[in-house]
């Protein structure tokens, strides 16, 4: 059995998912446009807080907050489950594709097969659709990958409880009604409201561009506090979380700045256009930063590789992104 | 990012491609598929390094009876003790007395049953290790360039 489900490939999975679901249920819009309704981008930066001993780093909201924020601004109702065992879970999931409604799942990277064996770490905040089933094999729009893939049951169900930070627990998720007849652009100005202040307004000096600024005065003393070994490993870490697979780039800067553009369009605010060309120059300077920082690892740094160097080109990113997200904050 | 500056440097992925966001000539915003980036894949190999470093520590420990076998199935599978503990439903103290050889050797089948189904072999290959360290990317001599 399988449903017949509009799969797309998209750069981030949360943000997939909740784009292809919805576009499901008749509401077609973007991947970059349901990132921003969702209030996706973020930044935070929590030296205490630590993952294989490194400091977590995040560039993007709390797993599971895109696709709830973004499925409510637009008037849909969720349900979402967790299980006490992955056969409850497998019969729950059979029920639902049988009734016909395309399920979304958490689940870890670690022990899907389909993923490519280089990118296969516990990760557990991956994010597919279940379609289907053919026999043993259920039918995913794993919406990072270009077609949609296979995976035996006995897999599914290791990905669905996997152990450690952000364990699943089997969390399926579904829209469960929806009237599309919503207000696109109130929902629009609640996820640019909510990023703005959280990048600007924050209370607490790791998040947003404080955090940012807080990371470059950190990552400045690294050398000399934790030795130059360390400090290469927490700087590759660092452009890990920035650009590996499910940022679609410099960091979520390019994603939302594709959302602006969109907004700017369903607005009707010239303004917006202008700001997503600006986020654009920043996503390019946090590639730039990418860059520099990885010659700095391979020890082929140069005058403007050194940690000082930069920390100071994190501090030009936070100058420029506390003026974009400023000017947001007045156009809505 | 323009669509032209899209970086392709093919390393990790195999066929797998990603789509990133990028500007096309008049501006706008599209979606571009992408083979890799040089920077990031670095990132990702260095955690691969440490990876392998871990596995080869754990291959040497055991072989020298130092630890059970299990230590080099744990850093395989990239777990610590929390995590293969909370993964076979046992205590923190108890996986850690199965690394060591003694107790290991006097493991109970069905412990060693759970151990063997979480890694994904016969409970008697739990003993068996390989000669070498296999990892899914290639990994440039320690003082080469990757």
């Amino acid at each position: 059995m399988s449903i017949d489900f509009p799969h797309r490939q998209s750069a981030h999975c949360e943000s997939g998912v909740t784009a292809n679901l919805l576009s499901y249920h008749g509401q077609r819009i973007s991947e970059a446009l349901a990132f921003g309704i969702g209030g996706g981008l973020f930044f935070g930066y929590f030296p205490f807080v630590r993952i294989n001993r490194l400091p977590l780093i995040t560039f993007r909201s709390a797993p599971g907050a895109i696709f709830k924020k973004c499925v409510r601004r637009l008037g849909a109702r969720v349900r979402s489950q967790t299980f006490a065992s992955p056969r409850e879970a497998s019969a729950a999931l059979d029920r639902a594709l049988a009734a016909g409604i395309p399920q979304g799942l958490q689940t870890g990277v670690y022990w899907l097969p389909y993923f490519p064996p280089a990118l296969r770490f516990h990760f557990n905040a991956h994010n597919l659709v279940a379609y289907g089933r053919d026999g043993e094999d259920y039918l995913l729009s794993d919406p990072v990958f270009e077609e949609p893939v296979r995976c035996p049951r006995g897999d599914l169900e290791r990905a669905r409880f996997a152990k450690g930070a952000l364990a699943p627990k089997g969390r399926m998720y579904a829209i469960e009604s929806f009237a599309p007849d919503g207000d696109l652009a109130k929902a629009v100005r609640q996820g640019i409201r909510e990023v703005c202040n959280r990048m600007v307004r924050a209370p607490i000096p790791l998040i947003g561009v404080r955090g940012v600024r807080l990371l470059a005065s950190r990552l400045e003393r690294w050398p000399e506090r934790l030795g130059r070994e360390q400090a290469v490993l927490h700087l590759g870490h660092l452009i890990r979380m920035q650009e590996e697979i499910g940022t679609g780039g410099g960091g979520f800067r390019f994603i939302y700045a594709a959302f602006l553009q969109e907004a700017a369009a369903i607005l009707g605010n010239p303004d917006l256009s202008g700001l997503a060309e600006e986020l654009t120059e920043t996503g390019d300077l946090w590639r730039q930063f990418a860059l520099l920082a990885a010659r700095n690892c391979k020890g082929r740094e140069g005058a403007n590789s050194t940690f000082s160097a930069l920390a100071e080109q994190l501090r030009d990113c936070a100058r420029r992104e506390e003026q974009i997200f400023r000017a947001l904050l007045k156009v809505v | 990012m323009k669509i032209k500056e899209v970086p392709q440097d093919a390393a990790l992925l195999d066929q797998h491609r990603e789509v990133t966001y990028a500007v096309d000539e008049q501006g706008r915003y599209v979606l571009a598929p992408s083979a890799g980036w040089d920077p990031a894949n670095l990132a990702n190999l260095q955690a691969w390094q440490l990876i392998a470093a871990q596995m080869r520590e754990a291959l040497k420990q055991v072989q020298s009876g130092q630890a059970s076998p299990l230590l080099f199935h744990m850093q395989h599978h990239q777990m610590d003790v929390a995590l293969l503990a909370s993964y076979v439903g046992l205590y923190r103290w108890q996986v850690r007395r199965h690394l060591r050889p003694g107790p290991w050797k006097r493991l109970p089948e069905a412990l060693r049953g759970r151990y063997a189904q979480l890694f994904g072999l016969a409970p008697e290959a739990l003993d068996d290790l390989p000669k070498e360290i296999l990892l899914p990317v290639a990994l440039a001599d320690e003082e080469g360039r990757t």
